[in-house]
């Protein structure tokens, strides 16, 4: 026994219309007989039987309208027989003529809706603006309510350069003038507006009239990467923090980095003291995980890598490009990976994740000249070394005067991850591996 | 073919396209070319001149007067794996073939599940300004530029006419080359030795960071022209040619209008739903903080362009116009030097 | 309808019955898939167009026994038996009609568009004549690449007679008799375009006849008959082979139904429709070859219950493969990787802001 279905008799047909029944329930099928007419939205189409058999059932009444795939009649063995239609679902009869193509989505017909009350919007607008210039350019319909709006109305009309500049550069755009064409405000406005803000002192929002030139300062705009520095040195201030100070005999170390850098001559590789610091640093961080942690708000996050930060110095402000797993890296690996990341830091090249995932950081101001000096801490590491430059200092060992290379290393340490002990045996250690620079190499 | 990088030549546009179809015909024997007048005739515009004698009616095919018979016959042969260069004598004939170029060549690859590839390049020049009236003077790429499944090549330059044509033929895809009747005899230096352009990127003719002008083809030549003028008066223009209008390299054009933040483009064909209003959206959605000034168009008026010269000047974009709108923008946005 | 006096008389004289029942079987596999198809289309496993060869078996099968396995076929797009009698599976033209991924062109094409490079069935093609000139530029490539001689390659290109006044009828059949192409057009004839009389359409309706203005010469074959039509095609192809001549062949035929699955074809009379019917072509051989003591009726009901069955299993197979994944939907746009080939969905941005 099965079931004939509504066909799909056309692309576009989404229901059909069983006009006329062309068999009567008890009689003989054949595959391929038509047993009813089928009215769709293009033509009369023939509904042809897939099986033979007898017809057992008629589910509609000639004129329904039925979806596709749904049962109109049962063709069977002829042993079982029924008048009543037995279908239960409920199908809509048709008016008089042509049948519906798929009815409207009430959804959308309420969207319908919702959009021309939006425009209410732009009605309202055009009764509260003042008259405005005319347009200079002929606009669509829709557009001259929005060109009306100029001066004295709800909306601002701004380029959307001067937007941005103006969000960046804490400028009020409702207090800045425009000089662009229809009142618009323009980039040259919001660059008025900044240095008039500038020569006040940052008294708050700029008077509409451009400020007078300053003669005795230049204001100099922050960039990008100044102003995240800014922002977290400001940050770095809140960490309480406390500093370690030891002094290295750097001789071994200096002889050490020269005969490194002969036998690595005609490689063109040149080691520098730094990259030396940096790989010791990073075998002591090893030797001393709780350094190599970070403070997590309410917990210590023990980093399993070693990620030595190195500070650049750059045009556009300091960097702290990343030598990742440091303490696995050798001195030449390091050695010109911080040539490389320091080469992109100063191009402005630098990607983020070149930039991120330090979990300690080393500073070195020994070329300024600079004998030592305290750095800020780089948050959430739990610690920074400042290191000064390697000077020789008169020293009096067994009873003669000597000469020997000093350095002076800083750490600042944040108290909340590290306490004094702590902080000192990692100081104390990376002095001994210093002092016994051939440890940096094994 | 000769070696390494010499002294680069000066040359026409026309000797560029001329010296790559013999270079390809040479070294590929699939490659074969067919259109009207190509062979005997050496070609209406003799791109193709002495290929006929060199190489024979086998690969060098006139063909007659029957775009759509022949362009969709070097579909055929490009599905059984020859490689056609197909000349059709201006973009304006190449509406007779277009059933056979767009829902044919374009669609096989892909109707076809990927088992059959179209191998061809159809090359035509598109332009007016010669007063050939209505039918001879269209710039209609962005018909094809339209299509997915085609590339679509415009090179300005001599040397952009040699790497391009290579990249078209050795190219498995139908690639449209437009080219222009005003560029034939241009001049220009173009390298020695194997030159394979990139499909698919646009490049920044000349760098500038005061304003951008967009421009393909021909109106390359109006565009460098009106930046050198303001480069005088010491406004930085930047210019960038799009030299594939499909795929289209939409991060080139943002970058640059990131930096300038004004930007207009030049383009020969006319204004509405053209080549500009890509351009112009992609600007709008990719440099949208970035733009101190609306994005312009210099564009054809919009009419079926009348013989008469005087009409025809006053119908078709120039140096002036262009000019006159680069300086309301920088007006706009009250640009100082 | 046209004169009447196109039914051949032709006996199967000195057929092996081996190839008569193969015949058979293949009428037999045609009738019975494109029946199941117009069953699936009213199901809604088919969508779109679908193009039935109900009535045409005798010239499918006629014209894909001429093929050498090194020839091209170009069809029109009522390419399901040529699909499936060129050496396609069943099965795989099925999934290809309900749009599965394991559909001859991967779900890309759907009836119109069978294709497959390998067994040389260049496509299936929706626009009418779309598919001449480049069945006449596969001939050109041909007569470029290898020397006349019964062993070259041809081209068969099949067309509808309303496609005789398509202006790419005409340019190509121009080049095929300038050029000396090994092409033959086969014009399978039913007599209308949709409803449209072949009279009411052609200047020239004896179409075997309008190849002359190109020097092309031109038969009539009765279309029913499936022994006429290969040989006919066969000749035909020799000729391309040896002689590198082009040639037309008009068949004729009827059309059972519709023009397509949506097409009730109300605009035939019922004398029409009737005499249709009557002159089956399935019917009419099983008959003539029962009649004739190559098979039985129990033979020929075996045959029939086979087909049933393949067909019954491509459904099958069918149903149970997958969709195509929309991760795909790029992929084949091209052919050689390029830059900046757009890959967004509708609403996607169109350059993300770095």
């Amino acid at each position: 026994m099965s079931e004939v279905t509504m066909p799909r008799l056309s692309d576009t047909m989404e229901e059909g219309e069983l006009a006329h029944w062309m068999k009567n329930v008890g009689d003989r099928v054949e595959k391929g007989d038509v047993i009813a007419e089928i009215e769709t939205d293009k033509a009369t189409m023939d509904l042809e039987a897939f099986e033979s058999g007898v017809l057992e059932k008629q589910l509609v009444e000639e004129g329904t309208i039925v979806p596709i795939g749904q049962a109109v009649a049962v063709i069977g063995d002829g042993t079982s027989s029924a008048a009543e239609p037995e279908s239960a679902t409920e199908v809509e009869t048709p008016a008089a003529g042509k049948k519906q193509e798929a009815e409207q989505d009430t959804v959308s017909a309420k969207a319908k809706g919702e959009i021309e009350s939006g425009e209410l919007e732009e009605d309202d607008l055009e009764q509260s603006a003042e008259p405005g210039q005319p347009a200079e350019s002929p606009q669509p319909a829709t557009a001259e309510k929005a060109v009306e709006a100029s001066s004295g109305a709800d909306k601002l009309r701004m380029s959307p350069l001067a937007r941005k500049l103006a969000h960046d550069n804490d400028i009020d755009l409702d207090a800045v003038k425009g000089t662009g064409p229809q009142g618009r405000i323009i980039r040259a406005d919001i660059d008025a507006a900044i240095e008039t803000k500038g020569t006040k002192g940052g008294r708050g929002p700029v008077a509409a009239a451009p400020a007078p030139e300053d003669a005795d300062a230049e204001i100099i705009s922050l960039n990008k990467i100044r102003k995240v520095a800014a922002r977290r040195l400001t940050e770095s201030q809140t960490v309480p923090h406390f500093f370690l100070t030891n002094v290295v005999e750097a001789e071994r170390l200096m002889a050490l980095r020269v005969d490194v850098n002969n036998g690595l001559a005609n490689q063109g590789v040149k080691i520098s003291l730094n990259d030396f610091i940096i790989k010791a640093v990073a075998i002591v961080l090893r030797q001393h995980p709780e350094a190599n942690s970070s403070w997590n708000g309410d917990s210590i996050l023990r980093h399993r890598r070693v990620n030595v930060g190195v500070a650049v110095a750059t045009d556009a402000g300091l960097l702290v490009p990343v030598v990742a797993d440091a303490d696995r890296k050798t001195l030449s690996e390091i050695g010109a990976e911080v040539v490389e990341l320091a080469g992109k830091a100063r191009d402005g090249k630098l990607p983020l994740d070149q930039m991120s995932g330090g979990t300690f950081s080393v500073s070195n101001l020994g070329m300024f000249g600079i004998d030592e000096f305290t750095a800020m801490i780089n948050p959430p590491e739990a610690g920074i070394l400042a290191v000064g430059a390697a000077s020789p200092v008169p020293v009096l060992r067994n009873g003669e005067l000597i000469e020997l290379s000093k350095m002076k290393m800083t750490m600042t340490v944040d108290h909340r991850v590290l306490d004094g002990a702590t902080a000192a045996a990692f100081l104390r250690d990376l002095k001994g591996i210093l002092e016994e620079p051939l440890r940096i190499l094994v | 073919m000769s070696e390494s990088a010499s002294e680069p030549r000066i040359i026409t546009y026309r000797q560029a396209l001329s010296e790559t179809l013999r270079a390809e015909l040479e070294r590929d024997e699939n490659v074969f070319l067919i259109g009207e007048e190509i062979g005997v005739f050496k070609g209406s515009y003799k791109i193709t001149a002495g290929l006929l004698e060199d190489f024979g009616p086998k690969r060098v095919v006139d063909a007659p007067i029957a775009e759509e018979g022949f362009v969709g016959a070097a579909i055929g042969a490009a599905m059984l794996g020859l490689r056609p260069v197909v000349e059709i004598m201006t973009l304006n004939f190449s509406l007779v073939a277009i059933d056979q170029i767009v829902n044919h060549a374009a669609k096989m690859h892909a109707m076809f599940g990927g088992q059959v590839k179209v191998p061809m390049v159809i090359r035509f020049p598109g332009g007016g300004g010669q007063q050939l009236a209505a039918t001879h003077s269209q710039n209609l790429e962005v018909w094809y530029a339209h299509i997915p499944g085609l590339k679509v090549l415009a090179p300005s330059t001599p040397a952009e006419a040699k790497a391009m044509l290579t990249a078209a033929i050795r190219d498995d895809d139908p690639v449209i080359f437009l080219e222009n009747l005003a560029l034939y005899s241009v001049k220009g230096e173009v390298p020695d030795g194997e030159q394979v352009a990139e499909i698919g990127k646009a490049a920044v003719v000349k760098p500038g960071s005061d304003l951008t002008i967009v421009s393909y083809s021909r109106g390359m030549v109006t565009a460098l022209q009106v930046a050198e003028e303001f480069e005088q008066k010491g406004v930085s223009i930047e210019v960038v040619d799009l030299r594939s209008l499909r795929p289209l390299d939409r991060e080139t054009i943002c970058a640059s209008v990131r930096t300038t933040s004004r930007a207009v483009i030049f383009e020969d064909d006319m204004l509405s739903y053209g080549i500009g209003a890509e351009i112009s959206a992609t600007i709008g959605e990719g440099a949208f903080d970035y733009l101190d000034a609306p994005v312009r168009r210099v564009a054809a008026s919009e009419v079926p362009l009348p013989y008469s010269k005087p009409l025809e000047t006053a119908a078709l974009p120039h140096a002036a116009d262009l000019s006159r709108v680069v300086q309301e923008v920088l007006d706009a946005t009250r640009f100082t030097k | 309808m046209a004169d009447t006096n196109r039914r051949s008389k032709k006996k199967p004289v000195g057929e092996k019955p081996e190839l008569l029942r193969n015949f058979y079987e293949g009428m037999s596999l045609v009738r019975t898939f494109e029946l199941r198809a117009s069953e699936m289309y009213a199901r809604a496993k088919i969508g779109g167009y679908c193009h039935l060869n109900l009535g045409e078996e005798a010239t499918v099968v006629g014209l894909t026994a001429a093929l050498e396995d090194r020839d091209y076929l170009y069809t029109t797009y009522r390419d399901h038996g040529y699909a499936i009698m060129r050496g396609m599976e069943p099965s795989v033209v099925m999934a290809e009609l309900f749009g599965k991924a394991t559909g001859v062109v991967g779900g890309w094409g759907g009836s119109m568009h069978m294709f497959d490079l390998d067994k040389r069935m260049l496509g299936g093609y929706g626009i009418v004549g779309g598919q001449i000139p480049p069945a006449t530029g596969a001939a050109l490539a041909i007569s470029f690449r290898s020397e006349a001689g019964p062993e070259s390659e041809a081209v068969m290109c099949l067309l509808g007679d309303g496609t005789t006044n398509i202006g790419a009828f005409h340019e190509s059949l121009n080049l095929a008799g300038l050029w000396n192409l090994p092409i033959v057009y086969v014009i399978v004839n039913n007599g209308l375009g949709m409803a449209t009389t072949v009279e009411d359409a052609s200047a020239e309706p004896d179409l075997y006849k309008r190849g002359s203005a190109y020097r092309i010469e031109g038969t009539r074959v009765d279309g029913d008959d499936p022994i006429a039509v290969r040989d006919a095609a066969r000749a035909a192809l020799k000729k391309a082979r040896v002689e590198r001549r082009p040639s037309l062949l008009e068949l004729m035929s009827y059309r059972l139904k519709g023009h397509s699955v949506v097409d009730p074809a109300r605009y035939r009379s019922k004398e029409d429709t009737d005499e249709a019917k009557r002159n089956d072509p399935v019917t009419a051989f099983r008959a003539k070859l029962v009649a004739d003591g190559v098979l039985t009726e129990k033979d020929a009901d075996a045959i029939d219950d086979g087909a049933d069955k393949v067909v019954t299993e491509a459904v099958a197979f069918a149903d149970e493969s997958p969709d195509p994944s929309i991760d795909e939907l790029f992929d084949k746009v091209y052919s050689t990787p390029v830059a900046n080939a757009p890959r967004r969905l509708p609403g996607e941005p169109v350059v993300v802001l770095s």
